[in-house]
C-alpha cells in the first residue's frame, strides 16, 4: 500500500479540516455526515482500492463511485481535490455563484464526479444501471455506491436493492454510512431501519459489517467485497455524525448546518489536537 | 386537401388500415436493436402490452425488466447510459414519466444522461381502464426539463419512425403513445424529424382560405383530418398540422402559418394546462400574437368508456372540431 494506516489518519484529520473551513466560508451545507464518513472515502480513494485516474477521469476501465447522499458535497470535493482531480485551491469556492463546486455535486461541472446527486434515494438506481451496463459491455470496473441510511426510507432505494440481487450483480459494493441521524432526529424514532443487515440479506446481498472510523477495518471489508462473486456487497459502516469534533458528535441539529466562525475556530482547535492523529504544525 | 408532397397514405379516408402506436414502437425497437448494439430496453411490468416481448426475444441479454419500479427504472436507465448503453425505458405514461418525474429531472435530465422515455397509454383512448390510467399531464411534465425533447406522433408508423430517430438524437427523448388502435396515416416515405412538425392539410390554394389553422397532435389527427375534409365540402378551407414536435417545437414552420392565419386552434388529449397548445401559445404570444382557441381536456380527470365514447364527450371528435370551426369564423 502506498500509505500505511497512519498516514491515512492524518489525512482523514486534514480531510475534516478542510470540511469546517469549507462550510465555514460557504455558511451553509452540511456538516455531520461529512464529518462521519471521511473515513470511508479515505479508505476507496487512497486506500489501493479504487481504480482511477484524476489525469484521465473519463477513463472507460476506471471503477466508478456513485455518491448517492449528494449533501456529502464538501467531503466528496475535498478528497478528490487531494486524490488530483483539481488544485485545493478551488475548495474555497463551494456553493459560490460560478464555482463548479456546486452544493450538491454536478456530474457535468467537476470531473471525478460520476453523478449529479442531492435528491437521496436515487445514487443505488444509477449505481445499478452502471453495474449492469458494464457487465454487458463485458468491462470488469467495480461500482462503488456511497450512502446515507436515511435514504433506506426512500422506495427507490429498495427498488434497487431488489434489482440487484436479481441480477446478483457482484461488480456492486455499497458503503451505508450508518450515522443514525437524518434531519428530523434518529433514524430509528423517524423510520426504524434496523435490522438493516438481516434486511439486505433477506434481498441476496453479502453484508459486512465494520467500524466506519476504522481505516485498517474498512480496507479489509473493501478488498474482502471485491473477492465475493455472485452477490452485491453492503457494507455497513457504523459511524458517528459529526466524528472529531465533541459539539457536533452525534447531534443530529447538525445534519444540515454549517459552523460560524468560533465554532470552525473551535472545531479546527480539536481536530489539530486528535489524539494519535496529530497533524504537522510544519505542514 | 392532403398535403402530396408527403407521401401520406391515400386511403386515410377510405378503409385505412388500423395499428396502435405501441404496435409501431415495438417494431421500431427491434429495428434499433438491430442497428445498434447499444440499445438496451427497460420495462416495468408492461412488456406484452408495450409490445418490448418482440425486443425481448430477439436480445434478451439486452432487456432488463425491473417489475413495478418506475422510478427505479429511471434511475438504473440513467446508469446505463453512463455506461455507454442507449437505454429506452417503457411504461404507461401516467406512470413514467408520472410517477418518477423527479428521478427523470435529476438522474436524467440534469445529469445529462441520454434515455429515451416511452410513455404508452397516453390520452383519454386508453378508454375503459378509466382516469387512473389515462394520462393527460404527460407533456406539461416533460415539456419543462431541459435537456428533454417531447414527442407526439400521429400513427403507428410515425411511432416506429421516431423511436429510430430517437436513438440518433443528441438529448433525451419523451415518446408519447397511444394504446388505442387508429388508422395508417402516413406511408414509409412519408418524413419524420424530431423538432419538425407536417402540414398534412392544406387549404385549396385555387380557393378562399379560412384563414384557420389547426395544430393537433397524436390521436386526434385523423378527427381534424376527417374534419377538414367535411369543411371542405361545405366550401371551408383550413389548414392542419401534425404537430408532433412539441419540444423542440418547429418554429418556423409554426410562425410561417401564424402569419398566414387569423386565428388558430390546437388540439390534444391532453390536460389544455401545460400542453401542446400552451407550447404554442407561449410562442406565439411572443412572436405572432393572434387568437389562439385551445381544445383539450379542460381541468378534469377522464372516466371509463370506449376511445370513441370519450373523444366524443370531451369534444375532441370531428364534429367537436368542425364547430370550433365554424364558432370562430361566426358560421
Amino acid at each position: 500500500m502506498k500509505n500505511n494506516i497512519k498516514e491515512l489518519e492524518n489525512l482523514a484529520t486534514q480531510i475534516r479540516e478542510e470540511i469546517i473551513r469549507m462550510l465555514m466560508r460557504a455558511k451553509s451545507g452540511h456538516c455531520a455526515g461529512p464529518l462521519g464518513a471521511v473515513e470511508q472515502y479515505i479508505a476507496l480513494y487512497f486506500g489501493d482500492i479504487l481504480k482511477y485516474d484524476p489525469q484521465n477521469p473519463d477513463w472507460s476501465e476506471r471503477d466508478r463511485v456513485v455518491i448517492s447522499n449528494g449533501h456529502y458535497a464538501p467531503l466528496i470535493y475535498a478528497i478528490l481535490a487531494y486524490a488530483g482531480y483539481f488544485d485545493k485551491d478551488e475548495l474555497k469556492t463551494l456553493r459560490k455563484l460560478g464555482s463548479r463546486l456546486q452544493g450538491h455535486p454536478h456530474r457535468l461541472s467537476l470531473p471525478g464526479i460520476e453523478t449529479s446527486s442531492g435528491p437521496v434515494g436515487e445514487g443505488l438506481a444509477q449505481a445499478v444501471g452502471m453495474a449492469l451496463g458494464l457487465k454487458l459491455s463485458g468491462i470488469k470496473s467495480q461500482v462503488y455506491c456511497l450512502m446515507g441510511d436515511g435514504e433506506h426510507d426512500c422506495g427507490n432505494t429498495w427498488e434497487a436493492v431488489m434489482l440487484a440481487g436479481k441480477y446478483q450483480l457482484d461488480n456492486l459494493t455499497i458503503l451505508i454510512d450508518r450515522n443514525n441521524i437524518q434531519i428530523d432526529g434518529f433514524t430509528e424514532k423517524v423510520m426504524p431501519l434496523e435490522p438493516l443487515k438481516d434486511k439486505y440479506e433477506a434481498f441476496n446481498w453479502k453484508v459486512l459489517e465494520v467500524d466506519g472510523h476504522n481505516i485498517e477495518e474498512l480496507i479489509r471489508a473493501l478488498n474482502k467485497a471485491k473477492a465475493i462473486f455472485v452477490k452485491p456487497v453492503a457494507i455497513i459502516c457504523n459511524t458517528i455524525p459529526g466524528k472529531g469534533v465533541n459539539f457536533i458528535e452525534g447531534e443530529y441539529q447538525w445534519h444540515g448546518k454549517a459552523p460560524n466562525s468560533q465554532e470552525a475556530e473551535e472545531a479546527l482547535k480539536q481536530l489539530r489536537t486528535m489524539k494519535g492523529k496529530i497533524k504537522s504544525e510544519l505542514d | 386537401m392532403l398535403n402530396s408532397e408527403l407521401n401520406l397514405n391515400p386511403d386515410i379516408f377510405a378503409s385505412p388500415q388500423k395499428k396502435s402506436m405501441r404496435d409501431g414502437f415495438g417494431e421500431g425497437l427491434v429495428l434499433a436493436g438491430e442497428l445498434n448494439k447499444d440499445v438496451v430496453a427497460l420495462c416495468a411490468d408492461v412488456t406484452d402490452s408495450l409490445r418490448m416481448n418482440l425486443f425481448k426475444n430477439r436480445f434478451p441479454e439486452r432487456f432488463i425488466e425491473l417489475g413495478i419500479a418506475e422510478q427505479n427504472m429511471a434511475g438504473v436507465a440513467s446508469g446505463l447510459a453512463a455506461a455507454g448503453k442507449i437505454p429506452v425505458m417503457a411504461a404507461y405514461a401516467v406512470f413514467s414519466p408520472g410517477r418518477n418525474w423527479e428521478q427523470i429531472r435529476t438522474s436524467i435530465c440534469y445529469n445529462q444522461q441520454k434515455v429515451i422515455i416511452v410513455g404508452s397509454h397516453a390520452g383519454l383512448n386508453v378508454g375503459p381502464d378509466g382516469a387512473t390510467h389515462q394520462a393527460l399531464e404527460d407533456i406539461a411534465l416533460t415539456r419543462v426539463l431541459p435537456h428533454l425533447a417531447v414527442v407526439s406522433p400521429a400513427d403507428a408508423l410515425e411511432a416506429k419512425k421516431a423511436i429510430l430517430k430517437a436513438i440518433d438524437y443528441p438529448t433525451s427523448v419523451y415518446l408519447r403513445l397511444s394504446r388505442e388502435v387508429s388508422p395508417i396515416l402516413t406511408t414509409d416515405d412519408t418524413p419524420f424529424t424530431i423538432g419538425r412538425s407536417l402540414v398534412f392539410w392544406l387549404p385549396d390554394q385555387t380557393k378562399e382560405f379560412s384563414g384557420i389553422t389547426i395544430f393537433v397532435s397524436g390521436y386526434l389527427v385523423f378527427e381534424a383530418l376527417k374534419a377538414a375534409q367535411e369543411l371542405k365540402k361545405e366550401g371551408i378551407e383550413i389548414a392542419i398540422i401534425n404537430n408532433s414536435a412539441i419540444k423542440p417545437l418547429d418554429k418556423e414552420l409554426i410562425l410561417d402559418w401564424a402569419k398566414k392565419s387569423k386565428a388558430i386552434i390546437t388540439i390534444e388529449e391532453h390536460q389544455i394546462a401545460g400542453g401542446m397548445g400552451s407550447a404554442i401559445s407561449e410562442f406565439l404570444s411572443e412572436n405572432h400574437p393572434l387568437p389562439i382557441h385551445f381544445m383539450g381536456v379542460n381541468d378534469a380527470f377522464g372516466e371509463s368508456g370506449q376511445a370513441q365514447e370519450l373523444i366524443h364527450q370531451y369534444h375532441l371528435d370531428q364534429e367537436a372540431i368542425k364547430n370550433k370551426v365554424k364558432e370562430i369564423l361566426k358560421i
